[in-house]
C-alpha cells in the first residue's frame, strides 16, 4: 500500500481555507511595491481540502513504525517509552504561547523551569553548570569542544589536536574538525576498551581534549577511567563525555566524579523526549568550574527566588543558536525527571542494565558475541557467524522488520565486523525481550536453511528493500545535467 | 515507579537466567570509589502531583493573547490550523525514530520529501534539505557551504540581518578561522554575501542588486527569507540567489519561548553536494513500488567523519512535518492571503501610529511588508503602558543597535484583527 | 617497468616512463560497494605523494584517494562522472582515475602484486 504525494492528489479547484479579510483601509500590495520585488509566478503548492489533507497524513502515519507500537532495540539510541503526560505538559499555553522576547518579569515560570532542569542535570551527572542551548546531540558536542578550545586559548595555549577512540561515533571527529581541530585516533585494546598505552603515546601539549563515552560504544564500562582522567589532566588537556550511554548508570555513578570536564547529554535519549522522526531533540552540556566562564550566552541565573537571563558573559563562546534552547523539549525532559525522581532514575538504569544482560544471554549461541560480559545497558553482537550462509547484519535487520520489530543499530561500532548493537532500555517487558530473542532464533534458522528467503525480507511492509544505489546514480545524472528529474523533490511532468 | 515494567519476579528470573546473584554482579566493572549512595534529587511523584508542579510553573508566565501581540523579531504569532497539531500529535509520527530503515519509515520519509518539495517551490530553487535546527544555524550552515565551495575565508553580512543569527554565524565561523565582516562591498576574498529579506527591521532590501554584487566577485549570494513573505515577494530563485535559508516557525509552530522551531535551506543544483544535514530522495523496490529513502548520506558526519561539511546529525523532523501540514493545508492561495492581510493591517497600523504626536516612521523612504521600525516618544514607558492593557508592544531596537535609539519595530499578522489595532493605538495615545 | 604497483591505501599505479596511471584496487572497490560519485581534481593540479586528492563515494562509505606519487595531474578519466560504476566493473582498465606526470623518484614503499595480495589477505 502506497500513498500518492500531496502534489499528485492536488486538484486545481479544491476548496481553499476560508480566512478573514484585512478589514482595514490600506492600499494593495501591487500598488505599493515595485514589480521587481514581487513574485512573478505562484509557488506550485498542492491544493487540497481539509478532509483530503487529514486523510493523506493519516495514511502516511500508518506507514511508520514507532516506539508507540514497536520495540526499538537500537544501540546507543535509548529508545525508551515517551510518557504522554510530557506532551500534555509541553502543550500548556503557559509555555507554548510565550514569545522569546517577552520581558523576563513575564516569564519567571519558564526561567524557573530551565533553572530547575539545569540543577537536576547537574545532580545526575556531577557537574557545576549546564547549558541548555544546544538543539541536538551533535550541536552540544560541538559546543563543548568550542568551550574547551576557548579555555585553552584563554591560557595562551593553541592546542590543535583532539583524541577520539577508533570506536567512536562519527559525530565526534566531525564536531572536532568543525572547531578547527585535527583528529587523532586512539586504539581500543582487544577487549574493546581504550588502550592506555596508545593514549599515553598520543597525549602531548598539542592535545586539547580526549572525547570518550562511558560505557564505551561496545557497552563496556571503561574500568580504568580514573587512570585515563589522570593521564589526560596531567598534560593539561580536558576530558569530554559523550552522553549517548548515560542510561547505563544514573544513580550509581556520575561522569563528573570520573574526571570528565565537559559532560554532554541527549534529552531525546536518556530523558525520553520523543524522536519525532529525526528531531527536534536537545543536547545540553554540563561543565566543571574551569569551563563555566565559556558557557554560551545567555545563562539563567537565580537570586533570592528571582530569575534572570545573564547576557554579560565576556568570555562566553557566544551563541550556538537563536534564543535559549529547544524550550518545548526542556519542558518534556523536566516533567520526566520530576515524575521519576532520583529513585526512579536509579531504578531505570538498573533495569536497563539488567534487561541488556538478559537479552545478551538469550542471544548467546545465536549470534557471535565478540566481547566478554557482563555488559552495561547495551551489547554488541556480530552476524559474522552467518557469513558462511551469505547472510549479513543488514539481512538480520531486515528480518526483524518483517517480524514487527524495529532493527537494532547495525555496522556500528566500526571496530566489530557485521556489528549488531542492541539496547533494550528499561521500558520493555520481559515478554517483549523474549519475543525478540525468539525472532532472532527464527532468523538465524532461516539464514541456515533458506537464506534466499531472508534476502527478500521485509516483504509485508509498504515497500521492500529500496535501490539506494540507483537513487544516488539518478541524482548524479540530474546534477550533471543529464536528467530533468531531481529525485530530491517532486516535479510536475512537463506539458 | 512510573514507566518501569519489571516486577520483582521478572528481575529475579532475569538474574537467574544470566546466572548472577544480584545486580552488583553486573556492576562489577564500576570502581567502588565512584559509587554514589543516591542521586541528590527528590523522589519521584505521581502523575497528578507532577502535573500540578508543572502547571504552577506554566501559570507563573504571562501569556499575551495572539491578537494583542505586536512583537516580532523573528518569532511571530500566526493562525495555526488545528490540522497541524492533529497530525504532529499522532504517535506514529512523533515517537518515530530517524528513518534509517526506510521500509519501516515511509510515513516520515514521504512527509519530509513533500517538505523538501514545498520549500524548493516556495524559494524557487532546485533542492531543499530535510530541515535544520533554526534560522540562525541555517544562515551559519549556508556560510559554511560557501566557504567549502569557494575556499574563501570571509563572509559579508549586508544590512540588518537578525543579530542572533549573526552571533551564531560568528560562533560557527570562529572555529574554522572564517572572518565575518559587515558591509555591502564584497571583494575577491569574499565567499558569500548574506542578506535578509525582509530585514530584521521589517524593511525590504534590494535583493537583486546584492545578488549581483556577490556574483560580480564570484561570491555566493545567501538570502535569509521569511517563508510567509515568499507567497508575495520575489523568491531567491527569481533573482538568482544561490542559497536560501530562513526560519520556518511561522509555518505552523508556536512561539514556545524560542524553540523548537525549524530552519530551512535550499540551493541551486551546483551546490547540492555541499548541503549539510539530511536529504530524502525517491527510490523503488524490486517490485517497482516507489519509496523514499535518506540519500547522499556519504556527505554526512557518520560517514565522512572529520571531512564532513557539517556535524549536523539530525533534522527537526517533527517541526518540518508541522510546516508541511501548514503549507499543504493553506496552499499558495491561503499563504498569499495571509501575507496580504498582514501587509494591509501593518500598513494601516503604521499610518495610525505615525499620525500620533512624537511618533515617526524610522525609514519612511523604505518599503516594508508586515513589520516596520518606528520612532516612539518615551521609549522607556511605552511597553509598560501597553502591557497594562494586555498588549505585547513593539521590540526595542536599541537593545542591539546603538544608532537606533528610541526605535521600536511593530508587527501585524492575520491574527491582529482591526479592533486590536485600534486598541493598541488608543493605549499609546492615552 | 612492467606490471602494476600498489600502495597501502589500496591505490594501484602503472608506470610508463614519466607518466603514471592511477586507480583503486579490486579489493578497495569491493569494500566500498557500488560507487556512486567521485570528487576529482582538475588537470594541471600539483600533487604531493601521500596527499589526499579526492574522494570516492558509495552509498554507505566515502574513502579519500591518496596520491601515490608526487607530480602534476595530466588527465582525469572523464567517463567516471557519468559512469562511476566503472570503478566496480573494471577497476584496472576503464575504471582508471588519473594520469600523473611524475616529478622526482617513485616512493620506495610501493608493493608489487604479490606483496599487495598478501597484505590484503591479512586484512580480510
Amino acid at each position: 500500500m502506497t500513498e500518492p504525494l500531496s502534489f499528485e492528489k492536488s486538484r486545481p479547484n479544491a476548496y481553499a481555507p476560508r480566512l478573514p479579510d484585512a478589514g482595514v483601509d490600506a492600499a494593495e500590495v501591487v500598488d505599493i511595491l515595485p514589480p521587481e520585488l514581487l513574485r512573478s509566478r505562484a509557488p506550485g503548492l498542492p491544493r487540497l481540502s481539509e478532509p483530503e489533507v487529514m486523510r493523506h497524513y493519516s495514511k502516511l502515519a500508518s506507514m511508520n513504525y514507532s516506539i508507540s507500537e514497536q520495540f526499538y532495540p537500537l544501540g546507543s539510541c535509548t529508545m525508551k517509552y515517551n510518557p504522554v503526560v510530557n506532551e500534555a505538559a509541553a502543550s500548556l499555553p503557559g509555555f507554548t504561547d510565550l514569545h522569546p522576547y517577552q520581558g523576563e518579569e513575564t516569564v519567571q515560570g519558564a526561567l524557573e523551569l530551565m533553572w530547575r532542569l539545569e540543577q537536576a542535570l547537574c545532580a545526575v551527572v556531577g557537574v557545576d553548570r549546564v547549558t541548555l542551548q544546544p538543539a541536538a546531540g551533535a550541536h552540544g558536542e560541538w559546543t563543548a569542544l568550542r568551550m574547551i578550545q576557548a579555555f585553552h586559548r584563554s591560557r595562551g595555549e593553541a592546542r590543535t589536536e583532539v583524541l577520539v577512540p577508533d570506536s567512536a561515533h562519527g559525530t565526534n571527529p566531525a564536531s572536532a574538525a568543525l572547531s578547527g581541530f585535527q583528529v587523532v585516533e586512539v586504539a581500543s585494546g582487544p577487549d574493546g576498551r581504550i588502550s592506555l598505552a596508545d593514549l599515553e603515546a598520543k597525549l602531548s601539549s598539542r592535545v586539547a581534549a580526549l572525547m570518550l563515552t562511558n560505557p564505551n560504544t561496545l557497552g563496556l564500562f571503561e574500568r580504568e577511567i580514573l587512570d585515563i582522567a589522570e593521564l589526560v589532566h596531567n598534560t593539561g588537556a580536558k576530558l569530554y563525555y559523550d552522553g549517548a550511554n548515560l542510561n547505563a548508570f544514573m544513580g550509581v555513578c556520575r561522569p563528573g566524579d570520573m574526571g570528565f570536564d565537559a559532560v554532554h547529554m541527549n534529552l531525546h535519549k536518556t530523558f525520553t523526549t520523543p524522536h519525532g522522526g529525526g528531531g527536534p531533540g536537545a543536547g545540553p552540556v554540563g561543565v566543571k568550574a574551569d569551563l563555566v566562564p565559556f558557557l554560551p550566552t545567555p545563562t539563567v541565573e537565580r537570586t533570592n527566588g528571582h530569575l534572570k537571563l545573564d547576557f554579560k558573559r565576556p568570555q562566553s563562546i557566544g551563541r550556538v543558536r537563536s534564543f535559549y534552547g529547544n524550550f518545548g523539549m526542556l519542558v518534556r525532559a523536566y516533567t520526566y525527571i520530576v515524575a521519576m525522581g532520583g529513585d526512579g532514575l536509579t531504578q531505570a538504569s538498573m533495569d536497563a542494565v539488567l534487561s541488556a544482560n538478559y537479552l545478551r544471554k538469550r542471544v548467546e549461541g545465536l549470534l557471535d558475541l565478540p566481547h566478554e560480559g557482563p555488559c552495561m545497558h547495551e551489547f554488541v553482537a556480530s552476524a559474522r557467524n552467518l557469513a558462511p550462509n551469505g547472510i549479513k547484519a543488514l539481512d538480520v535487520a531486515k528480518g526483524l522488520l518483517e517480524r514487527d520489530f524495529y532493527a537494532p543499530t547495525i555496522y556500528f561500532p566500526l571496530v566489530v565486523p557485521e556489528a549488531i548493537m542492541v539496547e533494550p532500555t528499561e521500558t520493555e517487558s520481559k515478554p517483549t525481550l523474549d519475543a525478540f530473542a525468539d525472532a532472532i532464533a527464527e532468523i538465524v534458522k532461516e539464514a541456515k536453511e533458506d537464506p534466499e528467503k531472508l534476502y527478500h525480507e521485509p516483504h509485508s511492509l509498504p515497500v521492500g528493500r529500496l535501490d539506494e544505489v540507483a537513487t544516488a546514480r539518478r541524482i548524479n545524472a540530474y546534477l550533471l545535467g543529464q536528467s530533468e528529474d531531481p529525485i530530491l523533490r517532486w516535479k510536475p511532468a512537463r506539458e | 515507579m512510573p514507566y518501569l515494567v519489571h516486577s520483582p519476579e521478572d528481575r529475579a528470573e532475569m538474574l537467574a537466567a544470566i546466572g548472577i546473584d544480584s545486580m552488583e554482579g553486573l556492576l562489577v566493572d564500576i570502581p567502588q570509589s565512584l559509587r554514589i549512595p543516591r542521586l541528590e534529587l527528590p523522589n519521584g511523584l505521581s502523575e497528578f502531583e507532577t502535573m500540578a508542579q508543572i502547571t504552577s510553573l506554566a501559570e507563573r508566565n504571562r501569556v499575551f493573547p495572539d491578537r494583542l501581540t505586536f512583537r516580532g523579531g523573528g518569532v511571530y504569532r500566526r493562525f495555526i490550523p488545528a490540522a497541524v497539531a492533529a497530525v504532529t500529535s499522532k504517535p506514529e509520527f512523533y515517537t518515530a525514530y530517524t528513518p534509517y530503515q526506510p521500509e519501516a519509515s515511509q510515513g516520515t520519509l514521504q512527509a519530509i520529501y513533500e517538505f523538501q518539495t514545498l520549500i524548493a517551490e516556495l524559494t524557487a530553487l532546485d533542492v531543499a534539505n530535510a530541515s535544520l535546527y533554526d534560522g540562525a544555524t541555517a544562515v551559519a550552515e549556508a556560510a559554511m557551504m560557501a566557504f567549502v565551495h569557494t575556499g574563501r575565508k570571509e563572509v559579508l553580512v549586508s544590512g540588518y540581518v537578525h543579530p542572533e543569527y549573526v552571533d551564531v554565524l560568528r560562533a560557527f565561523s570562529e572555529g574554522r578561522g572564517i572572518k565575518v565582516r559587515k558591509g555591502s562591498e564584497p571583494t575577491a576574498k569574499t565567499a558569500a554575501v548574506i542578506f535578509q529579506q525582509p530585514d530584521f527591521l521589517g524593511l525590504l532590501v534590494d535583493a537583486p542588486d546584492l545578488t549581483k554584487r556577490a556574483h560580480d566577485v564570484g561570491a555566493i549570494a545567501i538570502a535569509c527569507v521569511d517563508p510567509i513573505s515568499l507567497a508575495l515577494l520575489a523568491p531567491p530563485g527569481q533573482y538568482g540567489a544561490d542559497i536560501a535559508v530562513g526560519e520556518g516557525q511561522q509555518l505552523g509552530l508556536s512561539p514556545s519561548y524560542g524553540g523548537p522551531h525549524v530552519g530551512f535551506i535550499a540551493c541551486h543544483k551546483d551546490l547540492v553536494r555541499r548541503l549539510p544535514g539530511r536529504l530524502i530522495g525517491a527510490s523503488h523496490d524490486a517490485q517497482g513500488r516507489r519509496g523514499f529513502v535518506l540519500t547522499l548520506t556519504a556527505r554526512e558526519q557518520h560517514i565522512r567523519r572529520e571531512k564532513a561539511t557539517s556535524n549536523i546529525c539530525t533534522n527537526h523532523s517533527l517541526c518540518a512535518l508541522a510546516a508541511s501540514v501548514y503549507m499543504t493545508y493553506m496552499g499558495a492561495e491561503g499563504m498569499r492571503h495571509v501575507a496580504d492581510v498582514s501587509f494591509k493591517r501593518a500598513h494601516a497600523l503604521a499610518a495610525k501610529l505615525a499620525a500620533l504626536p512624537g511618533w515617526e516612521l524610522a525609514f519612511p523612504e523604505r518599503q516594508f511588508l508586515n513589520e516596520f521600525p518606528i520612532r516612539v516618544p518615551k521609549p522607556a514607558v511605552v511597553n509598560r503602558k501597553l502591557a497594562r492593557k494586555g498588549i505585547l508592544g513593539g521590540l526595542d531596537m536599541h537593545r542591539w543597535f546603538r544608532e537606533l535609539n528610541g526605535v521600536f519595530t511593530f508587527t501585524c499578522t492575520e491574527v491582529n484583527d482591526p479592533r486590536a489595532i485600534d486598541e493598541l493605538v488608543e493605549a499609546v495615545s492615552s | 617497468m612492467a606490471g602494476r604497483l600498489y600502495t597501502k591505501s589500496h591505490e594501484w599505479l602503472l608506470v610508463e616512463g614519466k607518466s603514471v596511471t592511477v586507480g583503486i584496487t579490486d579489493f578497495a572497490q569491493a569494500q566500498l560497494g557500488d560507487v556512486v560519485f567521485l570528487e576529482l581534481p582538475h588537470p594541471g593540479r600539483k600533487l604531493d605523494a601521500g596527499e589526499s586528492f579526492g574522494v570516492v563515494e558509495s552509498v554507505k562509505a566515502a574513502s579519500d584517494l591518496y596520491a601515490p606519487v608526487s607530480g602534476r595531474v595530466t588527465a582525469v578519466n572523464e567517463q567516471l562522472a557519468a559512469k562511476p560504476e566503472l570503478i566496480n566493473s573494471d577497476p584496472y582498465g576503464d575504471g582508471w582515475i588519473l594520469k600523473v606526470e611524475l616529478t622526482g623518484n617513485l616512493p620506495t614503499d610501493l608493493m608489487d602484486e604479490a606483496a599487495y595480495k598478501k597484505s590484503t589477505e591479512t586484512q580480510a
